[in-house]
């Protein structure tokens, strides 16, 4: 479980984040969702701590993040695994040395056994004979998935997911959604996910937080979302036809 | 304003650079890599201009030299000691700093707006040490050999010039490339060259490192990489010339 408490953070003098709390449960998929700009990728940076919050506390299954030394940190650090927005795998290695890099670098394994595990991740992302390609030879779909590879090789239990379906068509971001949401359930992960698609909420929104401006503006699951009368989150989530009459038919 | 500020940056920015190393297997291995990548590959440019500038060297300091009085082997003293002193040390370093310094910035700037630098420092991983250490050693350790080699061909080119226009006589030249020859001078550019080398990587390494925003930004981060470099190379030339000769 992932705690956030009161968050602030601005970057010179403008204000991204302010007094956002949230709690993300283990063994669910918990999203971020909100505008292009809400916030959702700082909020996400700030609890993995690539950005340094001005203000408030954020806990990793009751240890506090922000209040612990760097030695310690280091430690939940490989308990982590995050897949960027762009992917963000390295240019200069190949598919199976970007998968196998985290365990190369922290794990005492043998070369075998680290090439047989990063071989199981790959094949966990039904990813098969890529391994010598290097990240531009691959499809954005497959990018991401090789992304998720990395990021669940040294089988974390903190998964980190910043809008793993930007530039993916309709399918393919379903087939990314459940990949996510399987690895969760499977090694019982507590996943934050960012996203601004509804296909994704409704999917796998076992836990929502709507980010607005900056702020919390809603906490539910996908179940509630529907339902809910709060303004600013019908005005994001109905801004789409399709779901405005998927409403009309759930409360009738 | 923003000089203090970038120096004040660049020495916090040096300290995590000789920060928390990564497994020493795969630090090695990356030395290697660039070894290879930065220094094997500016052979084919250090060797071309060297060639070039060394006879032009030799073929004015003869025009220069006509009075009868001045034997003819002072043409070939004078191109070696230019040479030796200034041309491979601060010239090259200069050129490396255009062909190196941009390629670090970019490398280096690029992984800062694809986000590769946070997934690096996501794991937990010092990713200043990981990525700028391996250059900044690789270019200390090969840029005195570049300046060597440098040297050789030069002078070499200013044999060349010779020969083929007559100007001095090849006998003249090669005893006045020997004549009153100071190893100091070797020492002296090699000192530089270490200095010139560290430069270079971490001057580079530091403007693509604080990239921030899209591809336009990575370009004019190594823009900045090579000017910075190059005006700190200058800037330490005559430091180093005050200190090691005066
Ligand atoms: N490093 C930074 N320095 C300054 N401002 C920043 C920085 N990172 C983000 N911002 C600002 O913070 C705000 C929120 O950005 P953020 O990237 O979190 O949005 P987002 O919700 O992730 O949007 P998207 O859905 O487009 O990814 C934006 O106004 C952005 O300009
Ligand atoms: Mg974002």
């Amino acid at each position: 479980m992932i705690e956030v408490h009161g968050v602030y953070k601005a970057f010179e003098g403008v204000r991204v984040l302010k007094d956002v709390s949230a709690t993300f449960e283990t063994g669910k998929t918990n999203l971020i969702i909100g505008q292009s700009g809400s916030g959702k990728t700082v909020l996400l940076k700030s609890i993995v701590g690539l950005h340094q919050v001005d203000e408030g506390e954020i806990f990793y299954d009751n240890r506090s993040f922000t209040g612990m030394h760097d030695k310690a940190r280091k430690g939940i650090r490989k308990e982590m695994g995050m897949l960027f927005q762009g992917s963000a795998l390295f240019d200069s290695k190949t598919v199976e040395e970007n998968v196998r890099f985290p365990l190369d670098v922290f794990s005492d394994m043998s070369f075998s056994d680290r090439r047989d595990r990063a071989n199981f991740c790959l094949q966990r992302v039904h990813l098969e004979n890529v391994n010598n390609l290097f990240p531009s030879e691959l499809s954005g779909g497959m990018q991401k998935r090789v992304a998720i590879a990395r990021a669940i090789s040294l089988n974390p239990k903190y998964l980190f997911c910043d809008e793993p379906n930007s530039g993916l068509d309709p399918r393919t971001s379903i087939v990314i959604d459940n990949l996510i949401y399987e690895i969760t359930k499977e090694f019982n992960m507590t996943t934050i996910v960012n996203t601004h698609d509804m296909n994704s909420v409704m999917g796998i929104g076992e836990k929502v937080v709507f980010i607005a401006q900056g702020e919390k503006g809603w906490e539910g699951t996908k179940d509630d979302i529907l339902k809910s009368d709060n303004e600013r989150l019908n005005d994001f989530i109905y801004a789409s036809k399709f779901l405005k009459k998927l409403r009309a038919e759930v409360n009738k | 304003m923003r000089f203090l500020f970038h120096t004040g940056r660049y020495f916090l920015f040096l300290k995590r650079v000789f920060g928390r190393p990564v497994k020493h297997r795969i630090f090695f291995r990356q030395i290697i890599d660039e070894i290879d990548d930065l220094g094997v590959g500016s052979l084919g440019i250090v060797g071309i201009i060297s060639v070039f500038i060394g006879a032009v060297i030799t073929l004015q300091t003869a025009y220069n030299i006509e009075l009868p009085i001045i034997p003819r082997y002072t043409v070939g003293l004078a191109a070696r000691d230019t040479i030796l002193l200034e041309f491979s040390s601060t010239i090259v370093s200069l050129i490396l700093a255009g062909k190196v310094g941009s390629h670090i910035a970019s490398e280096i700037g690029t992984m800062r707006v694809t986000e590769q630098i946070d997934a690096l420092d996501v794991m937990g991983i010092n990713s200043a040490g990981y990525l700028v250490l391996p250059k900044v050693v690789a270019m200390v350790f090969i840029n005195p050999f570049l300046v060597m080699i440098s040297m050789g061909i030069g002078i070499f080119g200013g044999w060349m010039a010779c020969v083929t226009t007559g100007v001095v006589p090849s006998a003249e030249f090669i005893y006045g490339i020997q004549y009153a020859f100071i190893p100091f001078y070797v020492l002296y550019s090699l000192i530089k060259s270490l200095v010139f080398g560290f430069l270079i990587a971490s001057i580079s390494g530091y403007w693509g490192y604080y990239t921030s925003g899209g591809a336009l930004e990575v370009g004019r981060s190594s823009t900045r990489a090579v000017v910075v470099s190059s005006i700190q190379i200058l800037l330490f030339n005559l430091i180093l010339t005050q200190l090691l000769l005066a």
